[in-house]
């Protein structure tokens, strides 16, 4: 489980979340919507401690990950990130790119990386570039490398922050798909997303982001179709129409 | 009668003899830069718009950056010698350095023009520009803005390789600056001397290119 | 041509002694590169910092690149004696072109740095890598590649900077060469022979980098 207690996060005198509570259990898929610069995307680096906080506290099982005590390495272990931008690693081809973190920070023998980075190209349907370079796939196959990337380190929560926002249209289904198959496959998910219908349809709830706070949180039907707020109504009527 | 500087056996005409040498360090970089420039534009032109060029010029492209600029010049002095006319070390080094400062700014039009992309010189010439209209009002105008940081920075590069005319006997600011040392022994005071009038040319360009340089690839 | 007999016998007599010179030559190259790298690498990393170290990094980077390097030898060589230091004119020559490649190298080693996006430290942070171990699989293989053919230009740099030290009286190829023509005057053919073998070495350098480049990026 993922508890996010009353969490303040500036940078400098600019204070983007101002106070942020939510729970995310196990199984579930939280999606979180809202304008550019309410603080969605902050929200997401924090939760892998890639972002310092202010105040409150972030916890990951219990285990605080803000806390000095923390070994933040081991427990992003447990906390798949993917990016808007890919950032495959340039210099390695799709196999190595998936096979490095669970060779030197998972410590498997060479030849066991390699054969988790098989089936996880595998699953995210790469097995036929897996001798290329980024450079030479699309952005859709780069960020289905990221998720493969991210899922060979076993993770038990994936966090996805607008993974399609850079790509050409046509290649958002790809990337869609393998969300899909993870949820299928019961994978708890944080997701940050500006496409509202992929978010009905594949969440369990939605939390609408306004200015740094959370405005309203509830069934993801609910919250998209019938939103109690007035904020909600006006942004869900701004992005959809 | 002599007046003698405090704490040195420096005199006042020796501050006549470097500004001569600074005068001469100028001279020098003021006609290599004009001729290398001009060179360097037709060479970098050539270059890039012909294979033929490319082919022919990489020999002396090779050379000219392959050899230690002071056997360059070297070579040239005896070559003059050789040839019977008893040429001055300032044509000597003017020749060459006219000559590694048109390789170098040729490389940077080349590279130059081959940024302006071919589709934006396909566009100027669908619209009925003729090849040296194109040339003159889209592909130099965007090549040269790119070009003139590197340019600037082979400038202050020239700068600094006057100095190597020194060898041949030119008395230019670094030859100036030897000669006065041999007779004074006052070592640290003159080369300090020499090296701020580099330093203040060089370093204020640098910077500016610098600047310049960022501003442009922020566009 | 002029009526210009050429003369080369006498140049082969001497070819041991400008092997000699080549082997010297080699060596003050390779020294003030290992040297070089090691300081620019310390300079790169002071001037991400603050307070003494970022100035006196700053100064050193700023006066390696906007002085002759020349100048530098001078200081080295003639300058240091005001302080009591006499340094042969090989540890001067090392030290000054140690001085030289450090300057340059920290500006090669810092745009390498800052050619990786940000990002990448972001995305194997996020994986459970280290700090350390981020930068050595992630970070520096990246900034390895970039770096590579600026690094091998200094390395090209420094070999052709070594023939100044002729000028402070080293037998390295350029001196040899000078010390082999005093006794026949026959001085163009002796420095076209230095400039083939220059010629040759630079070559061996680029080639074999670009063969290293090929085998170890695979492009």
């Amino acid at each position: 489980m993922i508890e996010i207690r009353n969490v303040r996060k500036s940078f400098g005198n600019h204070e983007v979340i101002k106070g942020v509570s939510l729970e995310v259990k196990k199984g579930e898929v939280l999606c979180l919507i809202g304008a550019s610069g309410s603080g969605k995307s902050t929200m997401l680096q924090c939760i892998n401690g890639l972002e310092p906080i202010q105040a409150g506290e972030i916890l990951v099982d219990g285990i605080s990950v803000h806390a000095k005590s923390t070994d933040l390495n081991l427990l992003r272990q447990k906390l798949g990130i993917v990016f808007q931008q890919y950032n495959a690693f340039p210099h390695l081809n799709a196999l190595e790119n998936v096979a490095l973190a669970p060779r030197i920070v998972r410590k498997m023998r060479p030849k066991d990386a390699l054969e988790i980075a098989r089936e996880h190209l595998d699953y995210v349907g790469l097995s036929a570039q897996a001798e290329q370079y980024p450079t030479s796939l699309s952005g859709g196959q780069q960020q289905r490398l990221a998720i493969a990337r991210a899922l060979a380190m076993k993770p038990d929560y994936m966090l996805f922050d607008e993974v399609t926002s850079a790509l050409d249209p046509e290649l958002v289904g790809e990337v869609l798909d393998t969300i899909r198959k993870l949820r299928t496959n019961g994978m708890t998910m944080i997701m940050v997303t500006h496409d509202i219908a992929f978010a009905r349809e594949s969440a369990d709830r939605v939390a609408f982001f306004d200015g740094g706070v959370i405005c309203e949180i509830g069934d993801a039907r609910q919250v998209i179709t019938a939103p109690n707020k007035e904020r909600t109504q006006q942004f869900l009527q701004r992005v959809l129409h | 009668m002599k007046i003698t500087l405090p704490y040195s056996g420096l005199q006042w005409s020796d501050l006549w003899f470097v500004l001569q040498g600074i005068g001469n360090t100028v001279l020098l970089t003021v006609i290599a830069a004009t001729i290398g420039t001009i060179i360097g534009l037709a060479l970098g032109w050539a270059r890039g718009e012909s294979k033929t060029a490319r082919w022919a010029f990489a020999p002396i492209i090779n050379v000219v950056r392959s050899v230690p600029l002071i056997i360059q010049l070297i070579l040239a002095s005896s070559f003059f010698a050789m040839a019977g006319g008893e040429a001055s070390p300032l044509v000597a080094g003017c020749v060459v350095l006219s000559l590694y400062m048109g390789v170098l700014t040729s490389e940077l039009v080349r590279a130059g023009l081959a940024s302006v992309h071919i589709t934006l010189r396909r566009a100027a010439r669908s619209l009925g520009m003729s090849y040296w209209q194109e040339l003159r009002h889209v592909s130099a105008p965007l090549a040269l803005r790119a070009v003139f940081p590197g340019w600037v920075g082979t400038l202050i590069a020239l700068t600094k390789d006057t100095a190597l005319v020194g060898v041949l006997g030119y008395v230019e600011l670094m030859r100036a600056t030897q000669i006065l040392i041999n007779r004074t022994n006052e070592a640290l005071l003159i080369l300090t001397g020499a090296g701020l009038f580099y330093f203040l040319i060089c370093y204020p360009i640098s910077r500016y290119c610098r600047r310049l340089e960022k501003a442009m690839n922020h566009d | 041509m002029f009526g210009y007999t050429f003369y080369w016998s006498i140049v082969w007599q001497k070819l041991p002694e400008l092997a000699a010179g080549a082997a010297l030559t080699l060596q003050i190259t390779v020294l003030s590169m290992i040297l070089g790298t090691a300081f620019g690498a310390a300079l790169a990393i002071g001037r991400q910092g603050r307070g003494l170290g970022l100035r006196l990094s700053t100064a050193w980077v700023e006066l390696a690149r906007n002085t002759p390097a020349l100048f530098q030898i001078y200081m080295v060589y003639f300058g240091l004696g005001a302080f009591g230091i006499h340094l042969s004119s090989y540890v001067a020559m090392v030290a000054a072109l140690t001085f030289n490649n450090a300057g340059y190298l920290a500006e090669v080693f810092r745009g390498g740095l800052s050619s990786v996006p940000k990002t990448q430290m972001s995305a194997a942070r996020s994986l459970g890598m280290t700090v350390g171990q981020s930068y050595a699989r992630v970070v520096f293989p990246q900034v390895f590649k970039t770096v590579f053919f600026p690094y091998v230009n200094q390395l090209n740099w420094a070999l052709l900077n070594s023939s100044l030290g002729m000028i402070i009286g080293l037998r390295e190829l350029t001196g040899a060469t000078q010390a082999a023509q005093s006794e026949s005057f026959r001085t163009f053919e002796f420095f076209l022979v230095a400039a083939a073998i220059y010629f040759l070495l630079s070559k061996i350098v680029e080639v074999s980098a670009r063969l290293i480049f090929r085998r170890l990026f695979r492009t």
